[in-house]
């Protein structure tokens, strides 16, 4: 396939596959994983990429999540480019250092595949486990298929070493549906990716007594990484770090403008991604792979002269609460499909957010929850063709019958 | 053979790379143990702790007294953070981007950071082979959280979670051999060390760092919160514990053992090994083995601190 002048090669790749290839074209220094279905192929197909010397990376199959993320956090601070994937429990696991990753500042890349939440134990898709580490300060950003997934690491890099930034990155794929299933994939040529990550740079910090000061653990210019940080400073470092991801935001949609112009691909503005939302009644909000069931069914509605519209939320952190606004104008009714639950709360997490949002926005839309596909549970367009149909009425009569609504399950 | 050497005088102009001006309480061994470590660095370094009194006391911001670069990750994690730091530099080093040929990498855990929380991330990184030196600074408790009672604990002891009772009288179990579970990895090198005995301590902290491959090291550390004496006598229990053989010192490089110092002299003179009692009046922690109903249980340590002795003596070839 050739998109401009760049000649890209078509590869039938999972999910899985592709994040692998990614992480080789990024030229990443240090990999630290441990394996966890659904994740597993990350780990296998880079571990063969490393024994037939395909990468100049220190690969670290460690003991455990906890030790990946660690070694991570290691390797990211000793001025190393850093990777790991992993999912449900192996992220769970991790959670102590999900947190330490972002507040020391650590560009770090994770890949997760987003499985449900034990007990019981299930091996299936549901976006419990990075929901869970939706406050911990890392981007988070929820891709729709293979492709996207491949693009969405390189940008990560690139997005989590800006200058501006400096924070770590997860990037979201569903368990099987995109793990594990083949698609056609086109990845550019390697010097490209090379050239569009370039060699990861620590930033340089202003230190008393030491002037410049690059962000690393360097013996030239030793800097203490991780002290005792106590009530007369931590809620300023705290302050920084959500400046950051705030200045993320530019980032993160120049980096997909930037890359769109390699490659030919755009994913929305970086943050959402529309189908016929402009002139919709009714629109739903989905993360992840259910949104190309939701935009097939979307499809088929308009056809029979509906007008329902579809938003996939890419990237949840930072939440891009201004975008969803200006989106959503004009939408009567709008239908969050949380693929994950919060027990006991009003919603699920994306409803929650959205409702908060339009709070304060001049035009609310009625907004409600539906929680769907826990544990791997499949959601057919049938199930999204009925959920299309409740807002369509709620729209027609103005009542709503339920605010959260669980789809799927048996009663 | 090590071929470091120094005496008292190089290593008092040494300049420290722990400097003064830090919080840990008067008379704790660890920042000795530190300082003597660092100083037994003779190339470039960087420091990887786990969460303790050591990382709390010499990191408050905006102050740090560390002349290394340092970074304190999480509690139990302190061997996969080493892990990190050594495979980038070795990439690193390989890519060009950083100029030294070698970085000795040196992990700093307590004695919780490694029996107790940590011993998994510990193991996982001897297997692997990581080329760092492991230093745990062993206080036998918790002490930063308050002298609660860790896999390191001896017996006997009182802590504030295994305190002398009515029925019980401190903790019951001994303490986990963790260095013979080092020596177990199969790694390169592998010794214990007394801040009293500093010059042996220097030695085999070169030694490890010499090595290709994992190093560990255990530091007996006394504290004068947790082990309830003043703090003038730190340095005396440190080496009272070497004396009475209940903390010997010996070294297993690629699996050869060795007794060092004053260990070696005691095996080729066993008068001069002190009875445990010793080591114990001299501790408010062990003060209630001495009530009559508990005496037996001095004589039980006796008869365990003799035993692992003789064993230690035949590995070492004092058959």
């Amino acid at each position: 396939m050739t998109k401009g002048s760049i000649k890209q090669t078509t590869m039938a790749l999972s999910g899985n596959e592709a994040v692998a290839w990614a992480i080789k074209q990024c030229d990443v220094d240090v990999v630290a994983a441990y394996p966890i279905t659904p994740q597993t192929i990350i780990v296998e197909k880079f571990a063969e990429f490393v024994a037939n010397g395909e990468v100049d990376t220190e690969f670290i199959a460690v003991e455990s999540e906890h030790s990946a993320l660690s070694a991570c956090v290691g390797a990211a601070a000793a001025g190393a480019r850093a990777f790991t994937a992993t999912a449900s429990q192996g992220l769970a696991l991790m959670w102590e250092i999900v947190y330490i990753a972002s507040s020391l500042r650590l560009p770090i890349v994770m890949a997760i595949v987003n499985r449900a939440l034990s007990a019981p134990i299930n091996i299936h898709c549901d976006h419990s486990d990075s929901m869970g580490c939706r406050d911990a300060g890392w981007i988070q950003m929820y891709v729709e298929d293979a492709q996207e997934v491949y693009d969405t690491i390189i940008q990560a890099f690139r997005i989590a070493e800006h200058p501006e930034v400096q924070l770590p990155v997860m990037v979201m794929l569903d368990g099987f549906f995109l793990s594990h299933t083949l698609q056609n994939v086109n990845i550019l040529p390697d010097n490209i990716v090379k050239e569009f990550v370039g060699v990861r740079k620590p930033v340089e910090i202003e230190v008393p007594y030491a002037g410049k000061v690059p962000l690393m653990l360097n013996p030239e210019k030793p800097i203490t990484f991780g002290p005792l940080d106590l009530y007369d400073y931590y809620f300023e470092h705290k302050m920084q770090q959500e400046e950051a991801i705030e200045r993320s935001r530019e980032v993160i949609k120049q980096v997909n403008e930037e890359y769109a112009k390699l490659s030919g691909r755009k994913y929305g503005d970086g943050f959402i991604d529309t189908y016929a939302v402009e002139d919709a009644d009714v629109a739903i909000i989905v993360l992840g792979s259910a949104a190309g069931t939701v935009k097939y069914v979307a499809k088929e509605l308009r056809k029979e002269g509906m007008n329902v519209g579809v938003i996939r939320l890419r990237t949840f952190r930072p939440f891009p609460y201004k975008e969803l606004v200006e989106a959503l104008k004009g939408v009567k009714v709008v239908g969050v499909m949380d693929r994950s639950m919060s027990f006991g709360g009003y919603g699920g997490p994306v409803f929650l957010e959205l409702r908060a949002v339009f709070y304060d926005a001049p035009e609310r839309p009625v907004i409600v929850d539906y929680v769907y596909g826990l544990g791997g549970r499949d959601a057919p367009p049938s199930m999204i063709r009925k959920i299309y149909d409740e807002l369509l009425e709620i729209k027609k009569t103005g009542k709503v019958e339920k605010i959260l609504k669980f789809m799927g399950v048996r009663e | 053979m090590s071929s470091f050497r120094i005496n008292i005088k190089e290593l008092a102009l040494k300049p420290p790379l722990l400097l003064p001006g830090h919080r840990l309480c008067a008379g704790c061994a660890a920042p000795v143990i530190v300082k003597l470590a660092l100083a037994a660095s003779d190339k470039p370094t960087i420091v990887a702790i786990a969460t303790g009194c050591l990382e709390v006391a010499t990191t408050i911001y905006p102050y740090t007294s560390w002349r290394v670069p340092w970074i304190h990750n999480a509690f139990e994690n302190a061997a996969a953070t080493a892990s990190g730091i050594e495979a980038a530099l070795k990439v690193l080093r390989r890519k060009g981007r950083i100029k030294y040929d070698k970085v000795n990498v040196i992990a700093f855990a307590g004695d919780g950071g490694t029996y107790d929380i940590g011993i998994q991330a510990l193991s996982g990184a001897l297997e692997r082979g990581h080329d760092f030196l492991y230093i745990l600074y062993d206080n036998e408790a918790y002490m930063n959280t308050g002298i609660q009672r860790s896999g390191g604990t001896p017996k006997g002891a009182w802590t504030t979670t295994s305190p002398s009772g009515r029925v019980i009288p401190g903790k019951r179990e001994h303490k986990k051999p963790i260095a013979d579970i080092a020596v177990a990895h199969k790694i390169p090198y592998v010794a214990t060390v007394s801040p009293a005995y500093w010059l042996d301590l220097m030695r085999k902290v070169h030694k490890g760092l010499e090595v290709e491959g994992p190093a560990f090291i255990h530091a007996l550390c006394p504290c004068p919160r947790g082990w309830r004496f003043p703090e003038n006598m730190t340095m005396k229990i440190a080496r009272l514990a070497v004396d009475t053989c209940i903390f010997p010192l010996w070294e297993c490089e690629e699996g050869k053992w060795k007794l060092t110092d004053r260990s070696l002299q005691i095996a080729r003179r066993p008068e001069l090994k002190k009875p445990v009692e010793e080591y114990f009046k001299v501790q408010g922690r062990f003060r209630h083995l001495f009530e009559p109903k508990n005496r037996h249980i001095i004589d039980e340590i006796q008869e365990y601190v003799d035993a692992v002795w003789e064993d230690l003596l035949k590995r070492c070839g004092f058959a």
